[in-house]
């Protein structure tokens, strides 16, 4: 099949969107975004997905602008239940839950794309070079990693903490950091020795180009879709750590991040005092936004491979009556 | 052809790989003792099937494996003195590779001109930026890609495999080589396609002046644009000589045999008493010998004790085969 | 989809006993992509008689993998047979579900695919896969399996001891020998070969071929064999079908298509590989690349590339039509051949 369109794509000067090409597709720098957003546009995930992430990073930016009260500030009147005043009501200290929520928007979302960045660059580093330069590198770089891929990161992340003392948001970023790479690294390493020996890497090396060169320059590029899931998915796992180490206490209490709100609320027993909303509504935004990450990762699959994209449905009400009759001999 | 110094010469040259692991430890013979030359503005075929170590010689020369024995000189100097990266350069703009799959041999994230604007960019680091776009068009010219401007802004995708081959023999041209290697660049295309290809490679040989190391399973081809044929089994020269010689007179049972393989449809078909199977020869731990004598229907009992050198039996045409080099004249297939 | 097509039967093989084994009618298959739809199969119409040899020929993007996949109702979405009938032994397959289909698949039509390397399931011995495909036929004595299994290797000249070994243990040629053995379990009356001899060396290639003509000879199943190596077919089919661009370009006998080739892009097919005996000539071969399927030609699809086109070429689509006894698609070709470069 990919021929007729080898053949189709030849006839035409202009782009082919949705190519089932071999090697894979990739997006193509310059025309990547416009073909992305075109894409997102038409698939119902993500943009699900981005309107989510779009707005949580409004409430991240101007948080003043949706919630006027101090978060911490414990002025009210504690305990009360949701009202027009206070749409989540208050904490047992008297501050209102939904500025708490909103503020706290900005802390948690700042965790997740921060470690989320920087542990897939360390993912790209480690990955990319084990499975390129082989060898000695290969041994080495692969052997830390799997040694942190084996360890459990949950427990080792509060080992860790706990003999860092008042750690604050940079330091739980670090400590995420370089215990979550490794499974991208994983990934990223094995993703490279299947394109290792794919001609055009060869051909680059033959005309005289630097190893580096190679890995920056011909590799990456191709392996975007890759690297932006592991990103995705990084940046859940991170929400979540981090959420669950703040609610463990560790990190910094005085901040405002739905991780503490959480720890707040199990301190002063929430949910036996029928204050549900404090602990539902931290624990609700967290998974809100890991969703929104969620999903955005399986439409970026469906995007880059179309081999997943699902034909419409709707195509087969026009066509060819044995065509019908086929498609209903097959489920039968 | 010429005696003066040839442009590329192996003496010796072998390639081994070590196979297996642990206590199975095997020696693969991808290339055993092989000793070539090839000419100014000459196009040499290098044919063989599958094992026969064509490719791996493709690859000794373009430096992506070293030889386990042997030696490359090039223009006269050994490779194995080549130490800088500037000699390895100039090495690499002198003796570049065009690849087999015109699907993976170039990277489909970046224009076709991404190839050809580094290789100028690395090789004739002296070109300004507009120099570079201007050559990058004469070269997209020359391989027929035409209009230059239109066809160097394309993206791999949008172009067919025979276009794609061109592309590849445009990023070898501008590095202004003096030998292409050609590694089955049209055997993965379409059939009315590849006369197009060929002719290219004719072409650049006789206006360009380069030289072209063509590999390829399919003899016919070879003898369309080759001036000179080496027929390769088991990781050895068969038969060398000039490509009508060895088609009209081969000497080797092996080029025999695949010479009365090739399909032609003009031809009656013989179904005769040759029922070789095509099996793959013995390249692990070979024993000492003529490798091909398991299938040859003239072997005798020093086949398998003395292995057979390439002699000349002809003026320019090499064989080795120990009955064909006592004399006779074989016809074994 | 062009009424009329359907009466014109190609001349087919002559009178057989019971008739032709296959009969393909305005066979059409469409891929549906975001740009649009692709025809890719265009109203292919032939019969095929008992134990007959057909080659179909043609470049990428011809539609001949499509069209096989078709007739052997393998096809998933986005592609889908749009028009047109299969009919083997009087059943119109195109209408069959999946548990009818199964009675047929296998007992009395076997496929014989490209790459033995990708059919065959690398950690399985070859016996086990042969006794996969004989139980999900019907067929449970372990002797009489074990019996068969044997046989059918000794057909195609494999040690049956060699029922043990796995596929990367097997050299290429042997791979794909066990391929057509396997296609032979259950002795049916069509084997459909997607190009089985692309990945051998030349050697190898004729000596398979030679194998599949004998085999063929003696036990008398039909064959469809696509390949895009004409000469390959040559000597073995008893017809020849070219394809180009989803229809059918030229039909008739194989020495008929070869010495006589009748539509141009046939010839400039023929003429595109270059013989080593006999003198050498400069060659040309076919310039341009085949259609875009999703907005194909007005006229006749080969007119852009076609070294005899005149107007009336470009006007409306062609049909296919006889010439003797041969069947071509091409309002210059006459009863005399065609003369490339007229």
């Amino acid at each position: 099949m990919a021929m007729i369109f080898e053949a189709a794509a030849a006839q035409t000067g202009g782009q082919f969107p949705g190519a089932t090409e071999p090697g894979g597709s990739a997006p193509r720098a310059g025309q990547a975004v416009g073909r992305i957003w075109k894409a997102v546009r038409s698939n119902g995930k993500a943009l699900a997905g981005i309107i989510l992430l779009a707005l949580f990073t409004l409430l991240a930016i101007f948080p003043w602008a949706i919630a006027k009260d101090n978060p911490s500030a414990e002025i009210y009147k504690p305990s009360l239940g949701p009202s027009t005043a206070h749409l989540f009501g208050t904490t047992s200290y008297g501050q209102d839950l939904f500025a708490q929520a909103v503020w706290g928007t900005r802390e948690t979302l700042i965790l997740a794309v921060v470690s989320g960045v920087l542990s897939t660059f360390l993912s790209v580093i480690m990955g990319l070079a084990a499975g390129y330069l082989g060898g000695a590198w290969d041994s080495v770089l692969n052997f830390i990693t799997d040694v942190l891929l084996v360890v459990p990161t949950f427990p080792l992340l509060i080992i860790i903490v706990a003999y860092l003392p008042g750690v604050g948001v940079p330091g739980l970023i670090a400590v995420l950091v370089v215990t979550g790479y490794s499974y991208g690294a994983r990934q990223l390493r094995a993703q490279t020795l299947s394109i290792r020996s794919r001609d055009y890497l060869e051909a680059a090396r033959v005309r005289g180009e630097r190893r580096l060169y190679v890995i920056m320059v011909e590799i990456i590029p191709s392996m975007t879709s890759l690297i932006v899931a592991t990103f995705l998915g990084t940046a859940v796992y991170n929400v979540l750590a981090a959420a669950g180490l703040q609610f463990l206490g560790f990190g910094d209490p005085s901040s405002v991040s739905w991780g503490t709100m959480l720890y707040w609320a199990e301190n002063n027993e929430a949910l036996q005092t029928n204050q549900y909303l404090w602990a539902i509504v931290p624990g609700a935004l967290i998974a809100l936004l890991g969703a929104a990450f969620v999903l955005i990762n399986y439409a970026f699959d469906e995007i880059s491979n179309p081999a997943l994209a699902r034909v419409p449905v709707t195509r087969t009400r026009q066509l060819n009556p044995i065509y019908r009759r086929l498609r209903a001999n097959r489920s039968s | 052809m010429t005696d003066a110094t040839p442009l590329l010469r192996t003496e010796g040259l072998t390639r081994h790989f070590r196979i297996g692991g642990g206590l199975k430890r095997k020696t693969l013979h991808a290339v055993d003792d092989v000793s070539l030359q090839i000419g100014e503005r000459q196009i040499v075929a290098l044919a063989g099937e599958s094992g026969s170590g064509k490719s791996t010689i493709a690859r000794l020369l373009a430096r992506i494996y070293s030889p386990t024995a042997g030696e490359i000189y090039f223009q006269g100097r050994p490779l194995s003195g080549l130490r800088s990266r500037a000699d390895m350069l100039r090495y690499r703009a002198d003796v570049p590779m065009v690849f087999q799959d015109p699907f993976s041999s170039i990277n489909p994230v970046f224009r076709v001109s991404h190839g050809v604007l580094r290789s100028l960019k690395l090789h004739r680091p002296e070109l300004s930026d507009k120099e570079r776009t201007a050559e990058a068009r004469r070269v997209f010219e020359i391989v027929g890609l035409t209009p230059a401007e239109e066809a160097m802004h394309r993206f791999p995708h949008e172009m067919s495999g025979g276009q794609r081959q061109r592309v590849g023999f445009a990023q070898a041209l501008a590095m202004r080589p003096r030998l292409i290697l050609a590694d089955e660049p049209v055997s993965m295309l379409d059939v009315s396609i590849r006369i197009g290809l060929l002719n290219l490679m004719k072409q650049l040989r006789d206006e360009q002046g380069v030289s072209i190391l063509y590999i390829t399973h399919d003899i016919a081809s070879a003898r369309y644009v080759a001036d000179r044929l080496i027929v390769m089994y088991a990781g050895q020269i068969a038969e060398q000589g000039p490509v009508e010689d060895v088609l009209a007179a081969p000497r080797h049972p092996y080029t025999q045999l695949l010479l009365s393989a090739v399909p032609d449809p003009k031809a009656e078909l013989s179904i005769d008493a040759n029922t070789d199977r095509g099996e793959p020869p013995r390249v692990i731990n070979p024993e000492p010998g003529c490798r091909f004598r398991w299938r040859c229907p003239l072997a005798v009992s020093d086949c398998a004790n003395i292995t057979p050198a390439l002699l000349e039996l002809s003026p320019g045409h090499d064989a080795a085969c120990l009955v064909a080099q006592a004399g006779a004249e074989v016809k074994a297939f | 989809m062009r009424t009329g097509q359907a009466e014109r039967l190609d001349p087919g093989w002559g009178e057989q006993a019971g008739g032709p084994v296959l009969q393909v009618r305005d066979l059409s298959v469409c891929y549906h992509t975001k740009r649009g739809d692709v025809l890719a199969v265009d109203n292919v119409s032939f019969d095929l008689a008992r134990g007959e040899f057909l080659g179909i020929v043609g470049e990428s993007g011809c539609g001949k993998s499509t069209l096989l996949f078709g007739i052997a109702q393998l096809l998933s979405p986005p592609a889908a047979i749009t028009g047109g009938s299969v009919r083997f032994e009087g059943t119109n397959l195109v209408d069959l579900g999946d548990r009818q289909l199964a009675t047929i698949r296998w007992k009395k039509i076997s496929l014989v695919m490209q790459s033995a390397m990708n059919a065959l399931n690398p950690v399985k011995t070859i016996g086990a896969q042969f006794t996969d495909a004989m139980r999900a036929h019907g067929v449970t004595g372990r002797q009489e399996i074990a019996d068969r299994s044997a046989e059918v290797l000794r057909m195609v000249g494999i040690d049956p001891q060699h029922l043990r070994s796995y596929p990367h243990q097997l050299s290429g040629g042997m791979r794909q020998r066990s391929m057509i053995a396997m296609a032979l379990l259950f002795t049916p009356d069509l084997v459909i070969m997607d190009e089985p001899t692309s990945a051998l060396d030349v050697v190898a290639q004729r000596s398979l071929m030679i194998q599949i003509k004998e085999l063929q000879q003696r036990l008398g199943f039909a064959v469809i064999f696509v390949t895009h190596d004409m000469s390959l077919v040559s000597h073995f089919s008893d017809r020849l079908m070219v394809m180009y661009a989803g229809q059918v370009a030229e039909l008739g006998a194989t020495r008929r298509v070869f010495d006589n080739p009748r539509h141009p892009y046939s010839a400039g097919l023929l003429e595109a590989f270059p013989s080593i005996r006999g003198p050498k000539v400069d060659l040309t071969g076919i310039p341009g690349s085949p259609p875009d399927l999703a907005r194909p030609p007005a006229g006749c699809r080969f007119a852009p590339r076609c070294p005899i086109v005149v107007d009336a070429c470009r006007q409306e689509p062609v049909d296919l039509r006889h010439l003797g006894d041969v069947l071509v698609r091409c309002i210059r070709a006459d009863g005399n051949g065609v003369v490339p470069g007229d």
